[in-house]
């Protein structure tokens, strides 16, 4: 089999390409925290309400931890709990969410917090919250009839 | 000579026929799709709402099972179907028997599926994501679409075998070899789909079972979700490869190159499922990565089907004389649909190449995930590289098959066809990867969400889609009336089945590339290995099932 | 011998690069293309918190 000068160069240049693409993101994601969401920790779906942190959900300041906040969200068809918040701007926060019944989005738009919530497992997500504005969540994986009237906002204040 | 001679080889009537079967039901398909489509565009733009109560997304359940499993299943193998009875010989008389039980198995469950979904039971979109719970006929029908795949497919296989069989030592015919290597990747990737629909989705709908465990059942569907699209893809390849320097009378740059990247569609297309599921919990985030990085494997057989072609339309401008850099441009048949219909679709795969290796980015998922960016991406993809290669595919196979020609009328008529498919999926799609990067969502009927700021932004470019959309509706009905023509008016006559010819005829494909233990052992070692751990490790570490919901 | 003579002259002329130089810098637009739009997507990612 025989390969042209060229295409040897355009497969050299383009692998390369493809590797330094894979080191950026692979650095961003192990070295510098940036992984895409994947808690691994389990609940039951049927008992959301009565299981910790989502007995209580909303914004919750914590102490001795990496974060300053919890932000508890519970999903279900076809509304999140809480329906808004007001975070303080450049609080470090972890969001942290769940769904009750199918499977939902969770979306705060114009930002980097995409998540799905499938039941049975707790997604989550930590950021810090450094632009202020009202953000809209949407609910960005089909759940049902409402699918498009699921949402929440979050202010970020001063 | 030999050239000459094979030019002229025909599809056998018989076999003709079973290709055109897939093709009625393909563009029937694309008929009732495609207006669904117009709606959901109209309805987005929030200017008009949906007669009857038909709802929204029963209306995208249809378009997404007819356009992404229905028109396209059922055009590819048909196709391939005719192009293994044109390189390898006409089918036995078993094996187009096989080719017809498949046909009708995949037709039934297609009408299966069709009438839940018309009854408003399997509301479920055409992923149909658990612990959404649709009736179990609609999950019925879609276990025979993919069962009849099969037969359908072993037609294919059992007429390559013969071949293989009669001339022993030498390499298969190209086409033949492409086609064999689409439909045994099918076969593989399938398996995973049956598996949640067999084992957990049937029994769960029937009541045999009270629960189902989610995450097993997307790793499922995803497993199977991503060589799904290089399903779509590679008879776009074929045609790309194998079919356009004949039309445009250059040769195929390198066979050898072409069976190798089909190859390597085979070995990493499969592996790579978790990056559809690169947000999702339960997931380790190693492994996640690990098959980010397979998926980057298979950035590199479209980098040298890149390469070939441009070579392939350089090496025939320059034996016409074009001289410059690009010079060659200038001397393609630019007026024959046959070569401009596919060509679009291939510039459109410049940026919809460059929106996948986004997508498949790892945590940069994070920006486009279910936002309408991903719709926008399969849109240029599947609805327009893929799909206009289908189109420019059938403007001389179905008079081909029918034994009529393509005018010259109908040939301007596709090639207006191309170009309004463009314009409007450049509104369409455009808009959609905008909008999507502002964070709209995809797969949600208008909404202004509480008049949020944010999504009042979005707006605009909704009404962009719906300019798009019918735009692309216009399209539809053209291709609709050039099949129609094709089918059953055009002039009787004879319409070639044109099968490039390599550039360097010494050069014989090494006989590796048909040892299928060697390639089907790798493929199920990178699977095992991408898969194994993770897959236990989701098994052994799951929550309570969920039971079943009817949510809309 | 004359034939062999033939065969590698053919093959010169097969292997001269000068003639895809178009496809060259072809390929090479497209690179620049998918680097371009995946550096972008990932200033957003980087941007946005
Ligand atoms: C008239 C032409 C078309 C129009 C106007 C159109 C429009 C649309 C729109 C607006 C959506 C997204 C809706 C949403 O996310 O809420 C969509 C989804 C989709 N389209 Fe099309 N489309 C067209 C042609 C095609 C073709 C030819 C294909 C396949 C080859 C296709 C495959 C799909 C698929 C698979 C989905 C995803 C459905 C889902 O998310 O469940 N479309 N289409
Ligand atoms: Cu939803
Ligand atoms: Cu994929």
């Amino acid at each position: 089999m025989h390969m042209h000068k060229f295409e040897k160069i355009w497969l050299i240049f383009g692998i390369s390409c493809l590797v330094i693409f894979l080191t950026v993101v692979g650095v961003s994601a192990f070295y510098m925290g940036n992984k895409p969401p994947s808690c691994l920790t389990t609940i039951d779906p049927e008992k959301v309400d009565q299981t910790k942190p989502f007995d209580k959900p909303g914004l919750h300041k914590v102490e001795g931890k990496e974060w300053d906040y919890e932000l508890v969200y519970v999903a279900s068809a076809f509304s999140y709990q809480p329906a808004q918040v007001e975070v303080p701007l450049g609080a470090k926060v972890k969001v942290m969410a769940t769904t009750k019944d199918v499977i939902h989005g969770f979306e705060v738009a114009g930002t980097n917090i995409n998540m799905m919530l499938e039941p049975g497992y707790i997604s989550e997500y930590t950021t810090t919250f450094d632009k202020a504005g009202e953000y809209l969540i949407v609910c960005n994986e089909y759940c049902g009839t409402g699918h498009h009237l699921m949402f929440s906002k979050i202010e970020v204040v001063k | 000579m030999i050239s000459s001679a094979a030019a002229k080889v025909k599809v056998d009537p018989r076999d003709a026929k079973l290709s055109m079967a897939h093709f009625f039901v393909a563009f029937g398909a694309l008929a009732i799709g495609g207006l669904m489509g117009l709606l959901q565009t109209l309805v987005r733009s929030g200017k008009f709402e949906l007669p009857w109560g038909i709802g929204y997304y029963q209306i995208l359940t249809a378009h997404g099972v007819l356009m992404g499993l229905v028109l396209t299943t059922f055009f590819i193998m048909g196709f391939q179907y005719a192009a293994v009875s044109r390189t390898a010989g006409t089918h036995s008389p078993a094996a187009r028997r096989t080719g017809w039980i498949g046909f009708w198995l995949m037709t039934l469950g297609t009408l299966m599926a069709g009438v839940m979904i018309l009854l408003n039971e399997a509301s479920v979109l055409y992923t149909f994501y658990a612990p959404l719970q649709a009736h179990w006929i609609f999950y019925l029908g879609l276990t025979f679409v993919v069962v009849g795949s099969w037969v359908d497919g072993a037609a294919q296989i059992m007429t390559y075998a013969k071949w293989r069989k009669n001339n022993p030592g030498q390499p298969s015919p190209l086409l033949s070899f492409m086609a064999v290597i689409n439909t045994v990747m099918w076969i593989v990737a399938t398996l995973g789909v049956a598996a949640t629909v067999l084992f957990q989705l049937l029994p769960w709908s029937l009541g045999l079972v009270d629960t189902v465990d989610v995450l097993v059942s997307r790793t499922l569907f995803w497993y199977f979700g991503h060589p799904l699209v290089y399903f779509w893809l590679l008879p776009a390849y074929m045609c790309w490869y194998a079919v356009i320097p004949k039309i445009i009378g250059g040769k195929i740059f390198s066979d050898s190159l072409a069976r190798l990247s089909f190859i390597l569609f085979l070995l990493f297309s499969i592996p790579v499922g978790f990056h559809h599921q690169l947000t999702e919990p339960g997931i380790d985030p190693a492994w996640k990565f690990l098959q980010v990085i397979l998926t980057f494997m298979v950035i590199i057989p479209s980098l040298m089907t890149a390469f070939s072609l441009f070579a392939t339309f350089e090496r025939y401008g320059r034996s016409k004389g074009a001289t410059g850099l690009f010079g060659w441009l200038r001397v393609l048949p630019w007026g024959d649909a046959r070569f401009i219909v596919p060509f679009i679709g291939m510039a459109s795969f410049i940026p919809a190449g460059a929106g996948g290796i986004i997508n498949a980015s790892n945590q940069m998922d994070q920006v486009v995930h279910n936002t309408i960016w991903v719709t926008g991406h399969f849109h240029l993809t599947a609805a327009t590289s893929v799909v206009l290669t289908f189109f420019g595919i059938s403007y001389w196979l179905v008079p081909h098959l029918t034994g009529r020609k393509l005018t010259k009328a109908m040939n301007k008529l596709g090639i207006i066809q191309a170009w309004v498919w463009f314009i409007g999926m450049a509104f369409m799609s455009g808009a959609m990867h905008f909008q999507g990067l502002l964070g709209g969502p995809r797969r949600s009927a208008f909404s202004t969400y509480g008049d949020s700021q944010q999504a009042l932004d979005w707006i605009p470019y909704q009404i962009a889609q719906a300019v798009g959309g019918t735009i692309l509706f216009i399209g539809i009905i053209l291709v609709l009336v050039i099949f129609i023509n094709l089918a059953f008016f055009a002039p009787k006559g004879e319409e070639e089945f044109p099968v490039g010819e390599a550039e360097n005829l010494q050069e014989k494909a090494p006989m590796v590339f048909e040892n299928w233990k060697l390639w089907l052992g790798i493929a199920a070692a990178l699977i095992l290995f991408a898969y194994t751990i993770p897959f236990i490790d989701i098994i052994q570490n799951a929550p309570p099932g969920s039971k079943g919901f009817k949510t809309w | 011998m004359a034939k062999a003579e033939l065969k590698a002259k053919q093959h010169t002329q097969v292997e001269d690069s000068s003639s895809l130089k178009g496809t060259l810098a072809s390929v090479f637009l497209l690179g620049l293309f998918i680097i371009v739009s995946w550096v972008s997507v990932y200033y957003l990612f980087v941007d946005r918190f």
